[in-house]
């Protein structure tokens, strides 16, 4: 597969492997506390472990794994949310498949299907529009889930539904936008992060210099990455050169995807269709200013919300659950009470578990043997 | 739920709102490539793309890909001439 299968080179990973040994021995202080790199993206997390980069690194070298996992950091009051919209029976509901899974206080949209709603896994939210397109006599709702990566094919799809006139169908909002949550767990006091290896897929759509204030105010430095083992250890070794140099600035190691601006089109469709929320909620770490998005008031006739009214829930985690505290860092997932016991991919009860882009799934796919 | 996919443009509609075919692993898909389309659809055909939910969401700088493996290269060469500190393994 081209543009993959080089970036996966035996020779070239053990060049780069020996180089970031290299690179520790030089920076002794490390071996007492060990340096912590966090990747934001779920994408990082799951290539990490399946690719098992961390077990080939030196062990004064930690991966924190971020909250860059939209089906993670999903709150459970919305999937209920999508239930009740889901139950109207004049409703197809359509989701990507990541989404189907999570549980809400009242299960989730797979049970929901089971018993009987029409919920659709769609690829893609044209997908969702063509269904609407076919079925004028339905209502189509589509959930549009996950951060800048996959809000343009829904700001997109709006456009589209505009300009085919099909008004049977909407959108059911939960996109959320990484750099406000960054921000807030720079500003909390006990979280140790030395780097970030920021996420590629929305860096494409964003650019890089929205991730500035990281390097120039919080003097952390940052790499842009790939999600291939060689794009992974290449970031890596990107933020230890700038870490032995004392340097923190912003760095771009997916060039080959990444253009420094970003996709100005994709931010064009972006600012016309939606505009930022005084508020969001994120499982595990709770309400976060200006993180999240809704329509704009043009496009607030597509909005499921406006048209179906769900009821505004609040749900809490279970306080044994250690989500949020995995989510930054403070505790490995099988640290947790409930790893592996009540709480399993097939089971699963937190978020984290749930996806296969969580910390906890992937410590329980590759690390469970070794716990 | 962010990952894509690298494809090759292989057809174009009149417009940019028709969906192209792209070639991802031998498999062809319908993609919208209206965010990457800043000329001519035709000016596509044959580019690498990166596809996402449907959605070509970024040109393939191929300049890039190979001045970067060609770094490792590079790195890969230095260190076979550089051996490890003694007494000191690679990985661990």
């Amino acid at each position: 597969m081209r543009y993959i299968d080089e970036f996966r080179d035996p020779a070239l990973t053990e060049a780069l492997l020996q180089r970031i040994a290299q690179l520790m021995l030089l920076m002794p202080e490390r071996q007492q506390l060990p340096l912590q790199i966090m990747e934001v993206c779920g994408g990082h997390t799951h290539a990490i472990f399946k690719f098992g980069l961390d077990r080939l690194l030196p062990d004064n070298l930690e991966f924190i794994h971020g909250p860059g996992c939209p089906v993670c950091v999903l709150p459970m009051g919305r999937i209920d949310s999508c239930l009740e919209i889901a139950a109207h029976p004049e409703v197809i509901f359509c989701t990507y498949g990541d989404a189907m899974r999570v549980r809400g206080r009242h299960g989730s949209l797979l049970d929901a299907r089971r018993q009987g709603a029409d919920i659709r896994v769609v690829y893609s939210p044209l997908d969702a529009l063509q269904l609407a397109a076919d079925n004028p006599q339905r209502e189509v709702v589509f959930f549009g889930l996950g951060f800048e990566t996959t809000m343009p094919a829904s700001a997109l799809t709006l456009q589209q539904a505009r300009r085919r006139s099909l008004t049977n169908f909407s959108l059911f909002c939960q996109h959320i936008t990484l750099i406000p949550t960054l921000r807030s767990l720079l500003q909390q006091p006990d979280v140790r992060i030395d780097g970030f290896l920021a996420p590629g897929h929305v860096s494409m759509v964003i650019g890089n210099a929205p991730y500035g204030f990281i390097a120039e105010n919080y003097h952390k430095p940052l790499v842009v990455t790939g999600f291939e083992p060689l794009d992974i250890l290449q970031g890596l070794l990107m933020l230890l050169e700038q870490l032995h140099a004392g340097r923190s600035a912003v760095e771009n190691q997916y060039r080959r995807i990444v253009p420094e601006q970003g996709n100005r089109l994709a931010q064009q469709a972006l600012a016309e269709v939606f505009c930022l929320k005084a508020s969001s909620e994120w499982r595990g770490l709770g309400e976060i200013a200006h993180s999240g998005v809704q329509l704009t008031p043009g496009y607030a006739e597509f909005d499921a919300e406006r048209r179906f009214h769900p009821q505004a829930q609040q749900v809490a985690d279970d306080p044994r659950s250690r989500c949020g505290e995995v989510l930054t860092g403070r505790c490995k997932p099988d640290a947790c009470p409930l790893f592996g016991k009540q709480c399993t991919p097939s089971n699963a009860f937190g978020a984290l578990m749930v996806s296969s882009e969580g910390a906890c799934a992937a410590y329980y796919q590759y690390r469970r043997e070794t716990a | 739920m962010c990952l894509g996919v690298p494809g090759k443009v292989i057809s174009v509609g009149e417009d940019l709102h028709q969906l192209a075919t792209v070639d991802v692993c031998g498999v062809s898909l319908r993609v919208n490539i209206a965010l990457v389309c800043e000329d001519s659809p035709q000016a596509l055909i044959g580019q690498w793309v990166l596809v996402h939910v449907g959605f070509a969401m970024s040109l393939l700088d191929e300049q890039e890909a190979l001045e970067m493996l060609a770094a490792l290269e590079q790195l890969r060469a230095v260190g076979l001439e550089r051996p490890m500190p003694e007494g000191k393994d690679a990985l661990h």
